[in-house]
This record gives structure tokens, sequence and C-alpha cells, in this order.
């Protein structure tokens, strides 16, 4: 199973480096999606894939899955979450301001223009 | 107070959580924003005095045991550089008061510096590598909301890019954290340092360490990852600028001088000299850009790198000497480079141009401006006894003390160049005639915007002159690196 | 409800979301207090909230969504913030690390016994934070158009 989901990471990787590779800027915020994603695959798998009750204090239960790698990749789809909305909000604000989503317009490093 | 190192991330926290429900009154804003970090700032002085007497301080956060919870860590470095961000934030948000209108001032800008200095504190305060990330995002999301504040079209342009390579960044962070968690078994610093000399095949401990050095050199601009700096810093109003340019970078390379000396020093040399090599790569492309543009705000960017490398050389040489220069220099860098930006940021203010070839002669006009800039721009050439000679001098020492002596001479070189690239600018901007009338929007402001400028220079200047005083504070903040069994015992208590 | 907007002929979705909306809003209630011993909680609670919020946001549009439920979600994030943070504070006046919680069995009328938690309250912060957060997002994409 851990092998399996390893490849679904290397998969969802290299379509998240595609996509950010691409010149419309909404493909690289996907590809930035698709990037956190495989991070958070693999903090689960790191954490081993086991099956066992919910990590909650119940009788009678002795098999539990580690509950480490849930509250991190909770907390970092939280953050990710956050951050692709602010990242979309922003991709909107500067195709209204600059008319354009493609990156290769959006060169240059003059600081007065 | 068992709590006391929590106070620097909570009373900051509270005040902008505060100041959300007002975001129009701007009176209220700059008030409770500069009331708490002056609190702040006592609270770290407090802190600073508690922890020279009784030694590292900790706190489990809910009360959950070491190596389980997460663990926040006060030892001398940590709270020196806490209590060196809270002043200068202090002086950034004084400065900003006069910088910027009262319609910007009412878009939460105060909110976003305080929330930006909750996550840096939280960064030098944590002992937790996932509690590292997580403050890594809050002054990360913080710093976002500010470069993006004012919505010019060239400011959104840069913060896209400044954006994705933060977004990228922090995946990487999570797979570096993930893959550590997967090899040890354990996230909370202490543990780790524990436990990664047990580690069997300590080449994987090698790739994970070259893994977490790629994303604090994308925070702390490391040659090669240092392309996004220039553009994005540039386009930012200056106090934001001046933020960014003395505190993030530098979070960056605290986080290097602490994972590497407590977890991925041992085993091969192979991380020492990368990141030798990346050290001494990063200063001689500073070097360049730092002589090669005329743009005021580039020059001073381009310092940043230098810097960075200064301090990453001493951080990898890893000895007692080295290290206590490589962290004389950051908070010496800290304060002066803050200053600088706010210094340029005025003579960008007064003469409506950011390049050297529009200015010239400001000198006659505002005499204290003009010296002001003068002492900070020798301070940070390191011209003796301002505050950034004995860093250097102890990073050269430690140098030539390990037998190496193409690193020390760059660093000395490097004095040079930096010397020369802010002489330019005293040069070609406060020397000489008047090029035409200078009516630029801060004019009026002048008188108010050099109370905190002057008054941060001199801060830097007693730093400097203070260094004696400073000794067996700095000597206290090394020792945890030196040997980690000292960091360890006061987190982990049997 | 206001179906006065008659060019788009939305009826159905507008007659489904008005019901639908409260049964997802006691859902997510029901997920939120059973974030207590079991999976749910705050966080997934509000998004819940959130959804139901923007279905109506969909079915109608952001004008109707404000006057029939005029707040304010910047403050309502704020106030999250406040109650979180105040429940993480309350520990230190007892001595105790930060974050740290308390919780004791209380005889409730109707309930019986039951066992009262201050990770309640910073739970119900963290719901304030996630609906506020969301929605602000939500607006300040769909204002513009």
């Amino acid at each position: 199973m851990e092998i399996f989901v390893s490849i679904i990471i290397g998969v969802l990787t290299m379509s998240a480096v595609y996509m950010i590779l691409s010149k419309s800027l909404l493909r690289i915020i996907i590809g930035t999606g698709l990037l956190s994603h495989a991070a958070h695959l693999l903090v689960l798998t790191m954490g081993g894939l086991k099956t066992g009750a919910a990590p909650v204090l119940v009788d009678g239960v002795t098999e539990y899955t580690d509950p480490l790698p849930q509250a991190l990749v909770l907390t970092a789809i939280v953050i990710s979450f956050g951050v692709t909305a602010f990242f979309l909000v922003l991709a909107y604000r500067a195709y209204q301001e600059l008319n354009t989503d493609n990156i290769e317009e959006m060169k240059g490093t003059e600081s007065n223009d | 107070m068992i709590n006391l190192p929590i106070f620097p991330i909570v009373i900051p926290a509270l005040a902008a959580i505060f100041l959300l429900f007002a975001p129009k009154q701007v009176r209220l804003q700059r008030g409770v924003a500069l009331g708490a970090l002056l609190v702040t700032f006592a609270v770290t002085v407090l802190l600073i005095f508690t922890v020279s007497q009784d030694g590292i301080m900790t706190v489990n956060l809910g009360n959950w045991p070491a190596p389980f919870g997460i663990t926040l860590v006060s030892d001398m470095l940590s709270a020196l550089l806490v209590a060196t961000s809270t002043l200068l934030v202090f002086f950034i948000v004084w400065f900003a008061t006069y910088y910027f209108s009262d319609a910007y001032e009412s878009n939460y800008v105060y909110v976003a510096m305080l929330f930006l200095l909750v996550g840096v504190n939280g960064a030098f305060t944590t002992g937790d590598i996932f509690n590292l990330f997580v403050f890594f995002e809050v002054f990360l999301i913080s710093s976002y909301v500010l470069i993006v504040l004012g919505g010019k079209g060239v400011q959104l342009r840069e913060s896209i890019k400044y954006l994705l390579v933060n977004v990228i960044a922090s995946a990487l962070f999570v797979m570096a954290v993930a893959l550590l968690y997967g090899t040890v078994g354990t996230l909370s610093l202490a543990d780790l340092a524990q436990k990664i000399p047990l580690v069997e095949n300590q080449s994987v401990i090698t790739v994970i360490g070259v893994f977490f050095v790629i994303v604090f050199g994308l925070k702390g601009a490391l040659v090669p990852l240092h392309y996004w700096l220039p553009g994005s810093y540039v386009v930012a109003p200056t106090p934001i600028l001046a933020m960014f340019g003395a505190l993030l970078t530098k979070v960056g390379v605290y986080s290097i001088l602490r994972t590497y000396t407590l977890l991925f020093d041992g085993g091969s040399a192979f991380m020492q000299n990368f990141l030798i090599i990346l050290a001494v790569l990063t200063i001689v492309i500073g070097m360049t850009g730092a002589i090669a543009y005329n743009d005021v705000k580039l020059i001073i960017i381009y310092n940043i790198m230098i810097a960075v490398g200064v301090i990453l050389y001493g951080i990898a040489l890893n000895t007692q000497t080295s290290l206590e220069g490589a962290l004389y220099y950051l908070i010496h860098d800290m304060l002066i480079k803050a200053a600088l930006f706010m210094l340029v940021g005025m003579m960008i203010g007064i003469t409506k141009s950011g390049q050297l070839r529009d200015m010239g002669g400001l000198i006659t006009r505002f005499p204290l401006f003009g010296w002001t800039f003068f002492i900070a721009a020798l301070s940070l050439a390191g011209i003796p006894p301002l505050s950034g000679f004995f860093g250097k001098l102890l990073i050269v020492q430690g140098g030539v003390g390990e037998g190496s002596l193409f690193g020390p001479l760059l660093i000395l070189l490097s004095s040079l160049f930096v010397l020369f690239s802010v002489i330019k600018i005293f040069l070609y901007g406060f020397w000489g005639e008047e090029k035409r009338v200078y009516d630029g929007p801060l004019v009026p402001y002048m008188n108010r915007l050099i109370v905190p400028t002057f008054l941060l220079v001199a801060v830097a200047v007693a730093y400097g002159f203070g260094a004696e005083a400073m000794h067996p504070f700095i000597t206290q903040a090394i020792e945890p690196l030196v040997q980690p069994e000292i960091y360890i015992d006061a987190v982990i208590k049997e | 409800m206001n179906r006065k907007n008659d060019q788009v002929n939305d009826v159905i979705l507008q007659t489904a979301a008005v019901i639908i909306f409260f049964i997802i809003i006691v859902f997510s209630i029901n997920l939120f207090f059973a974030g207590h011993y079991s999976p749910g909680g705050g966080f997934i609670g509000g998004l819940m909230t959130a959804a139901a919020l923007v279905l109506l946001l969909l079915a109608f549009d952001s004008k109707t969504l404000a006057a029939v439920l005029p707040f304010d979600y910047r403050k309502m994030t704020a106030l999250g913030l406040v109650i979180a943070m105040l429940t993480s504070l309350h520990s230190i006046f007892w001595g105790r690390p930060f974050l740290t919680h308390a919780y004791d069995k209380f005889d409730l009328p109707l309930l019986g016994e039951q066992t009262l938690h201050t990770a309640i309250a910073f739970d119900l912060g963290v719901y304030l934070v996630v609906i506020g957060v969301t929605m602000t997002i939500i607006q300040t994409i769909g204002e513009s158009e």
C-alpha cells in the first residue's frame, strides 16, 4: 500500500511541476495545489499506513492509527487552503490590473515602472 | 512566571486581534501597535535576564510532556533574537506612522505587521520542527498581505512571484518534515538531536538536511535560490521593505543555524562543505549586485545577500569563535539593515527617484539625515569600533583557526565592496550639488521620520560600543549550539 | 425569501437551497459538538456552515445574503480569534502552561451528568474563524464581478 501511495505522490509531484512550469497563472496555481497535495500525502504515508481505530480514546480498542501525521496533515491542509485562496484572489486582482494571466508578460525587474 | 517565553508571541497577537475590530481608526491603530510593541520589548528584556540567571526556559504547550507535545524553548539565542526583532518592529512601526497615508494605514497594515512579528518571534522560540513550519506560515501570510497592500500593477506582478516561490518552499518544508518523521519518528528538536545519531543510514539524514537547507535557503536568499529576492523586495514600500530585509531572511538563516548545529552536523563533512560553498557563492553574487546597480534600494538589497553569506560562513565553520561571530553579526545586521532601508526610503521619498543620478547634495538641506546615513554606512561595512566589526572579526578568526584562508579573505574583501557600495550612495546622494529642487512627498515629514531612524542607528552604534558588555550573553547563547546536550537536557527533563 | 430576480430561472435551486441550508446548518452543529469525543470539531463544522452560506450565495446573490444574515465576517474572524486566544490564555492565571485545558463533570438540567471542557470554547473560536475567513475570501472574489 505504501508503494502504491508513493507512486501517486510521484505522479502528483510530476503533474505539479509540469503545471507550475506552464505560462498560464491559473495552471500555476493548480500546480501549487497539486504540489501541496503530494506533500500532504507524503506526511500521511511517512507515518505508515496502518489499519486501526480512529485515534480517539474508546474502551476496548487497542489498535490505533498514528494520530500525529493526521494532526500535521490537517494543519498543513488548512494552511495551504488559506494560501491557495489568497493566491487566487491575488491572481484575479493581478489579471484585472495587468490585463494578462500570462506569466511571460509579467517579466521585468525595473523598480520604477 | 513559567509562561514567560510565550508572551513575546501572545502580546503582539492580542494587540493585532484587538486592532482587527477597528480597522478605520488610524490613531487607535498606531497607539495600540506601538504600546503593545513597547510592552513586548519590556517582556523580552525581562526574558533575557531571566534566561541569563536561570538558564534555558521551556513551556510545554497544553501541559503535554516534552517529546510528545509542542515545546517552546527560550534559550539565550532565541531570547536575544526575539528582543532584537521586537525592538526593530517597534522602530519600523514608529517610522511607518509618519510614512504611510491614513488611507493606507486603515488597510490592516499594523495588524499584518504585528502578526508578522508573532510569526518571527514564534519561529525563534519554538522547539518543534513542525511548529517552526506553522510559525513560518504565520509570518509568510502576513508578508503576503503586506507586499500586496496598495495594489499597484508592478507590486501585484512581483508579489505573484514572491508568493509562488514561498508556496513551493512551504510544500518542500512539509515534505522534509514528513521525511524526517518517517526516518526518526519524532519532531521535537531536542528529541531529534538525541535520536538522529542512532539512525543507521546516516546518508538519509544528509539528504533530509539538504532538503532543509533548500527550504531555509529559499527564505534566506542563498545563491542559487535568491532570484526572487531583488525583484519582490524592491517593489515594497519602505517600512515593509525594512521589515522584510531585516527579519525574514534572518529567520531563514536562524533556522539553518538551529537545525545545522543541533541535527545535521554529525556524520560526514558533506554538510559543512555544502554550506561553505553556498556561503561563498552568496557573498560573491551579493558583491556583484551591490556594486553593479545604481538604484539605492537594490544596492542595499544585494547587501542583504552579502550579510547572509557572511553569517552562513560563520555557521558552517561551527566552532565556538565563528558561531559567536555569526550571532554577533546577525543581530548587528538586523539592526543596521532596517536603519539603512529606512534611510534610503527617505532619500527616495525626498527625490522621487531611486536612481543615484537623480540625487545629490541632500546633506546641505538635511545635515542630520546625511550624517546618520554616513554612520550607518560605516557601521554596515564594519569599520571599528562600530557594530559590524566584531562579528566579522570573530568569523574571520574562526576561519583562520580552522586553517582556511580563502573564506576569511573573501569576507574581508566583501567588506571593501560593502564600503564601496554604501559610500557610493553617500557620495552621489548626499555630497555635491542639488540636481533640482526636491519636492518629494516625504519632505514635510523629514523632521519626524528622522527620529526613529536616528534612534535605531544609535542603538546599532551602542551595540558596537557595548560589545564587551554583550559578550557574556553571546557566549551563553552559543553554548547550547556547541554542546547540544545542554539544549536536550533543558527540554527533556528526566 | 426574496425571489424577485425574474431574469434567472432558478426556482428549483432557490427553493431547494433554503431547505438544504437548514439541514446543512444542523449537521454542521452536530459535527461541531461531535468533535468533543469523536471525529468532528470546530474546523469541519465551520467549513460546513460556510458551505451552507455559499450555497445561499449561489442560489441568490450577495445582496440578499447580506440582508438576511447581516454579519461582518471580518469581525467574526476577530471575535473567533479573541475567544480562542482567551481560552488558551486562561491557564496562565492558574500557573499552568499556555493552552492547558480544564474540564470537570457537571450535573446539567435535562442532560444529566456531562463533562464540560474548555476545549469547546477554543473550538467555538476556531468555528467562527473558519466561517469568517472562508466567507471573507468568497465575498472578496464575488463582489467585484
